[in-house]
């Protein structure tokens, strides 16, 4: 027998790596243009970090949209009139299972199969090789195209604290039931979405709860002119009103619900609205103005059962919890083929494209003030019509690549907001989802 | 209504036209297709509710069947599945006698009924002529049956709309209709199916009420023939 595996050339044929919701869309969309596709997903089901049932799904028992269901749903396929305006992790699951149930997206996915390495072969062409997730033999096959739907928000991000804790310490993406909060002192790290949820929870839970930020941030509130705030938001963006404008009306709306959160020993933010990712939760002032949760600063060190603040005082907790984020990965991909960095953020064209290879395309890896479906949607959909036109009319294509080369990189990414891993694929969905439009507008099929 | 429904076939979901409800397809097209093993579903268009929210609650439906759907509307029904295509990706769709130019139709009802028509032009009712719906070999006793049970309250924006969006996911489209329909005139059906990009099939002898029409079940025939063929490929 020759050493070197047999590959099996699918052809036309397109890779999608994930069967979450990016992946799903993917699969949906490249099959309405036409292409047959290879799903390969290392759990046993779809749903991706919506399912809780996954090793690596960072949900938690109370974990809801931050984003409203309108703006969160795929466009083509609505969530019920009944459901509530910010659904549960259970009912976004039951939504994902339905959706690739009504499309029929399971039978091209390969369950329990993990991708093991994307190679380029020439030509386009990618040789793919993965590995059932127990182990056994890998299986080499040749794609025409790779889509890449692993999501960013299972591999935890660790903050590095010295010192040692005696206590237990644990990240976000671990905590999963209430019970492991209950009349315990927790102390939670981090400002974003998750760590402030997971302050609220903790409220209603433990003894006591600290919450630690390193700087301020805005604390929106999920309703606004008893509308969920992200519709408020995007009615603003549909009418065009200027960011100066958007900011001062931020401000103004906070002030009038959530009030000055400085009384309570918080930070005033140092960025203006509109420049990290937004924070949602109603929530967190209501129990601070309880006292049910005491804001911290930063944490420097750990000391035995304490852990040392900046601003000298020592805490004496039972849990910490890291609510620090994710960062992506790519451990099946040279990290030139996505022109990753040393610091390993990848430097995709639209947070989608690499650069260097037509064939290879990232779904899902945006971070927006807006639901990601959406937008993970209209990602499939142009990187299906740009792998369509790159096979129907390569002229055009060549055009096309041509063109967008020069869309100027601030007209679709975030350009000013606060530097940091949270905010490497930060993007207003505005801009962001019209530049897409345009894309798609110059790839539309000859009439 | 399901009889023996097959697996493997899309469920298929009848949108009725102005002044039908569900009723309309329960007589005669659903059964037709349940006995050819599909799924079939019918809705009654929210009473009073626009172009928008009519093709919103086609939508819902068919997001809530657990197979991607093959919509088919009759008559302005065919205008909200049109729309409704903008925004779901039907697995197919059937636009039956379809209402989708406004003023010909218009024109066409005042020529025929025009006693009829003229009050809706005001806001009032629309009251249908028998002529106006079904061909000669309907007995007159049942059209009659059949018309009073319509409520026909026209909207404006049923002459006035915008051409409607070009369909999500690019599904199949057949046009069935009459040359001898006296509410869409013939070069209407031409243009609708020409916008799909085909040729409209056509019934000769059939009024506008294919559905209901003595001769109902040859239309429904075909389009289950056409949708075998289509989901062949």
């Amino acid at each position: 027998m020759p050493d070197t595996p047999d590959i099996a050339d699918r052809r036309d044929a397109v890779c999608v790596i994930g069967a979450g919701a990016s992946g799903l869309a993917a699969i949906k969309n490249l099959r309405e243009h036409g292409f047959e596709v290879d799903c390969y997903e290392r759990e046993t089901s779809v749903g991706g970090a919506w399912n809780w049932r996954h090793d690596r799904s960072p949900v938690f028992a109370g974990t809801h949209l931050v984003t409203s269901r309108p703006l969160t749903e795929f466009p083509d396929f609505p969530m019920p009139d009944a459901w509530p305006d910010f659904p549960g992790h259970r009912q976004v699951l039951s939504y994902l299972e339905r959706y690739s149930r009504h499309f029929d997206l399971e039978r091209d996915v390969w369950f329990g199969t993990e991708v093991v390495s994307v190679v380029p072969v020439g030509d386009g062409r990618w040789d793919v090789t993965t590995q059932s997730t127990g182990g056994g033999s890998s299986r080499v096959q040749r794609y025409a195209g790779v889509v890449v739907a692993n999501g960013h928000n299972w591999a935890p991000l660790k903050p590095k604290i010295p010192g040692d804790f005696s206590g237990q310490l644990i990240h976000s993406a671990t905590l999963k039931d209430p019970a492991q909060l209950r009349k315990r002192k927790v102390l939670v790290i981090g400002g974003g979405n998750t760590g402030c949820d997971i302050a609220v929870e903790a409220a209603q839970q433990a003894s006591t709860v600290w919450h630690s930020t390193r700087r301020g941030y805005w604390y929106a509130p999920k309703y606004v002119l008893g509308r969920p705030a992200d519709q408020v938001n995007d009615r603003m963006l549909q009418l065009g009103l200027p960011l100066r404008l958007r900011q001062w009306l931020y401000r103004r709306a906070l002030a009038l619900t959530t009030g000055d959160l400085t009384r309570y020993g918080l930070q005033e933010p140092d960025h203006r609205p509109y420049e990290s990712h937004p924070v949602v939760n109603s929530q967190l002032p209501l129990h601070l103005g309880h006292g049910r949760i005491t804001p911290v600063p930063d944490v420097t060190s750990f000391d035995g059962a304490e852990a040392v603040l900046a601003d000298g005082r020592r805490i004496e907790p039972d849990l910490v919890i890291t609510a620090t984020g994710y960062r992506p990965r790519f451990e099946f991909l040279a990290p030139e083929l996505l022109g990753t960095g040393e610091d390993g953020r990848p430097d995709l064209h639209l947070h989608a494209f690499a650069r260097q290879h037509p064939t290879l395309a990232v779904v899902g890896l945006v971070q927006a003030d807006f639901g990601l479906f959406p937008i993970a949607h209209w990602q499939s959909v142009a990187v299906a019509r740009w792998l369509r036109l790159r096979r129907t009319d390569p002229e055009r294509a060549t055009a096309v690549q041509q063109k967008e080369s020069t869309r100027p990189v601030a007209s679709w990414s975030r350009r000013r907001v606060v530097p940091g891993p949270r905010h490497w694929f930060e993007v207003d969905h505005a801009d962001y989802l019209r530049a897409v439009e345009g894309l798609l507008h110059e790839m539309e099929p000859a009439r | 209504m399901t009889e023996e429904t097959d697996a493997k076939l899309p469920p298929l979901l009848f949108v009725p036209g102005l002044g039908h409800g569900a009723w309309a397809f329960a007589e005669h097209w659903m059964p037709a297709a349940a006995a050819r093993g599909f799924a079939a579903y019918a809705l009654t268009p929210r009473p009073g509710g626009d172009l928008r929210a009519q093709a919103h609650d086609v939508v819902q439906v068919a997001a809530s069947l657990p197979r991607q759907t093959v919509l088919v509307g009759h008559g302005a029904g065919a205008l909200v599945v049109a729309y409704a295509m903008g925004r779901y990706p039907a697995r197919a769709a059937v636009l039956a006698a379809p209402v989708m130019d406004g003023w010909p139709a218009l024109g066409a009802a005042l020529r025929v009924n025009p006693l009829g028509t003229l009050p809706a032009l005001f806001g009032g009712r629309l009251r249908l002529h028998r002529k106006q719906l079904f061909g000669p070999d309907m007995p007159g006793e049942r059209a009659d049956e059949i018309i009073a049970r319509l409520d026909a309250r026209p909207r404006r924006e049923l002459v006035t709309h915008g051409p409607a969006p070009r369909p999500a996911g690019n599904p199949p489209v057949l046009v069935v209709g009459s040359p001898d329909d006296r509410v869409v005139p013939r070069t209407s059906l031409d243009r609708t199916a020409a916008r799909y990009g085909g040729a409209p099939l056509l019934f000769p002898g059939m009024g506008h009420e294919l559905l209901l029409e003595a001769a109902w079940a040859e239309p429904i025939a075909a389009i289950l023939d056409w949708l075998g063929k289509e989901l062949e490929t």
